[in-house]
């Protein structure tokens, strides 16, 4: 049952693939500005000009270029940076570490920080931890990750001097892009399982669960968490694609490689193969992650393996 | 078995449930009858224990069970009386089962935690129960998730659960009013044979004077959180003194001479917030004097029956 609903699950990701990169091979070819005007030399003639688009395919009809990339990207070829002059692939998959990484531990971060404050703030009984997680939850919802990125640069870094400042060696120089990336996490994840708790809690069936005599320990993590976890594990999956394109700003202040930061540079300088590749891999990780979501879901809900199959 | 005297219930200073006495031994069968919001189901999460899930607490009286007070009892206690030797059946099945949980492993767990049963044996037990409770397939049906069967069938898996253990009392809180009513009639009869071929105490809540003059032995009527009558059936049914009581034996549907019409109470029960004065029920009584607004009746006893009103026994 489960791996029907896998198979029509992934069946669906086709359409889905390839209106993406419609929509990403149009945003970027709609920019104003083109690479070819960062490659080229300052009093290089309008032929000079010409020869380069040529080269490069930019005077094509945009459906062909469209065809092209498409056709290529089906072979593994992602084409060639056009201002870096180096193949894409190799960039992203030079960059991709680092940003797998940072978001792995992000991820991680926040989901088990996460759904332990969530489950406190729900369970709890004391009015002061209660306010304390709350408070927590609406101060990391809040507050941008920019701006506590640059704070943790210069409590953490500068003057307690605990963690560099940048960089990416050692694994010292994760633990403040972590907790900056985390820290909005754990705050959504928190709240989502504070409040999955609490209206599971509320069902009907747990009254009958106290009936049969089970303890609330028991009703908790063998009843209300699995049911908690639903709208949780919904979140967690979207959040996949998020850390991943949501740290672009985090790596950029941290001055970390990634995807992020290489992104960001390719928007800069039009450099239409990098950037459709950096934003393809992004959509890729957002599309992975609502499969993996999906999945997960219908792997703990008997009810949605039926009715999607 | 059990014994209930002058229980009352409070949810804050707000107070829906008082002086509610009753007894019931085993092989009995004792209906409660009142309307929505009369205190019924009060009564009997007050006796599973259940109440502090709402934040109500038992406020004076006692509950005592098989020679055990139950409203001091501590939780742990408590948890292995539940299930263990009370049993629940709640109002609406199409709710009332785990929906992520196989059929199977919720009824099991009832005779894992209380009979120390093994996984297998506690199977086997399961599928001896659903056997008994005319469940087709049993093996079968434990596979099964709740979405997957009708409510007719969960009320039988919860009455399975109820029964998983083999408890001594059975509280069945309006066990049928989710149900069509030819489902209605398998589950009252169900009930009825287990009562009588386990030697059980069942408590039974419902708003069905015809459910209860079918299947009970005592009945207590409830009024706006009181008991306003109680007594063996028969008598009750009989020759009720309460003029709610006479109203309610008045609303059974019932073969009817040529342009009798059935009756109806007029009016509507009065909720916690506003209750009336004295007597709960005097705005919609027919038999309402003076004395009625301002002071409440005491149950009376007479005989093996007890009234709650100035008035009883006078006919309307």
């Amino acid at each position: 049952m489960l791996l029907r609903y896998i198979f029509f699950r992934v069946l669906m990701l086709i359409p889905v693939s390839i209106s993406i990169s419609v929509v990403i091979f149009m945003i970027v070819h709609l920019l104003p500005g083109d690479p070819i005007d960062n490659l080229i030399r300052i009093g290089s003639s309008p032929d000079d000009r010409a020869l380069l688009v040529t080269k490069y395919g930019l005077d094509q009809p945009l459906f062909v270029q469209y065809f092209r990339w498409l056709g290529a990207m089906f072979q593994g070829d992602f084409g060639e940076a056009i201002v870096l002059r180096r193949p894409v692939a190799d960039l992203i998959s030079q960059n991709l570490p680092y940003s797998l990484t940072l978001g792995a531990m992000a991820f991680a971060f926040s989901s088990i920080v996460g759904i332990i404050l969530g489950t406190i703030s729900a369970t709890t009984r004391s009015a002061l931890m209660e306010q304390f997680v709350r408070g927590f939850i609406l101060l990391g919802s809040t507050v941008p990750g920019f701006w506590l990125a640059l704070l943790m640069i210069l409590f953490f870094a500068v003057q307690l001097q605990m963690f560099p400042v940048s960089g990416a060696k050692g694994w010292d120089s994760l633990v403040l892009p972590v907790l900056t990336i985390g820290f909005g996490g754990v705050a959504l994840v928190a709240r989502v399982t504070r409040v999955a708790l609490m209206d599971a809690r509320r069902e009907d069936f747990v009254t009958l669960l106290h009936a049969k005599g089970l303890s609330s320990g028991t009703i908790l993590f063998r009843h209300l968490m699995p049911h908690a976890m639903l709208p949780v594990v919904t979140i967690l999956a979207l959040r996949i694609g998020w850390i991943l394109g949501g740290a672009v700003t985090v790596e950029f202040v941290f001055g970390r490689p990634g995807l992020g930061s290489l992104l960001i540079r390719a928007l800069g300088q039009r450099d239409y193969p990098v950037v459709q590749g950096c934003l393809l891999m992004l959509a890729l990780a957002v599309m992975l992650g609502t499969l993996i979501g999906d999945v997960a879901q219908a792997a703990m809900d008997p009810r949605i393996r039926e009715a999607k199959t | 078995m059990l014994e209930v005297k002058d229980l009352a219930v409070a949810f804050g200073s707000v107070a829906p449930l008082s002086g509610v006495t009753f007894s019931l031994a085993k092989g009995e069968t004792l209906g409660i009858v009142g309307e929505s919001g009369s205190g019924k189901s009060l009564t009997a999460m007050s006796i599973m224990g259940l109440l502090s899930m709402s934040d109500g607490r038992v406020t004076a009286g006692s509950i005592v069970f098989d020679g055990q007070e139950l409203t001091t009892l501590a939780e742990p206690a408590y948890c292995k009386l539940r299930g263990g030797r009370i049993g629940l059946i709640t109002q609406n099945p199409m709710t009332s089962l785990d929906p992520l949980k196989k059929i199977g492993t919720q009824v099991d767990s009832v005779a894992i935690l209380h009979l120390g049963m093994s996984k297998k044996a506690a199977r086997a037990n399961t599928v001896d129960i659903l056997a008994t409770l005319r469940i087709p397939e049993p093996a079968l049906i434990c596979e099964r998730y709740p979405h997957q069967m009708s409510g007719g069938m969960k009320q039988r898996i919860v009455i399975a659960m109820a029964l998983a253990a083999d408890p001594d009392l059975l509280i069945a809180d309006e066990p049928t009013t989710a149900l069509d009513v030819t489902v209605q009639a398998q589950i009252i009869r169900l009930l009825d044979d287990l009562v009588k071929q386990r030697d059980l105490a069942l408590l039974l809540i419902t708003h069905d004077m015809s459910v209860v003059a079918q299947t009970c032995d005592k009945v207590v009527v409830m009024y706006a959180g009181r008991a306003i009558e109680q007594g063996p059936v028969l008598e009750i049914f009989d020759d009720p003194q309460h003029p709610y009581t006479q109203a309610l034996v008045g609303c059974i549907p019932r073969d009817l001479g040529d342009g009798e019409k059935l009756t109806s109470i007029p009016g509507t029960v009065p909720t916690v917030l506003n209750y009336p004065s004295g007597c709960k029920f005097h705005p919609r009584c027919a038999r309402n004097q003076d004395i009625c607004t301002t002071e409440q009746p005491e149950l009376v006893r007479n005989g093996d029956s007890a009234v709650a009103c100035h008035f009883a026994g006078a006919s309307t």
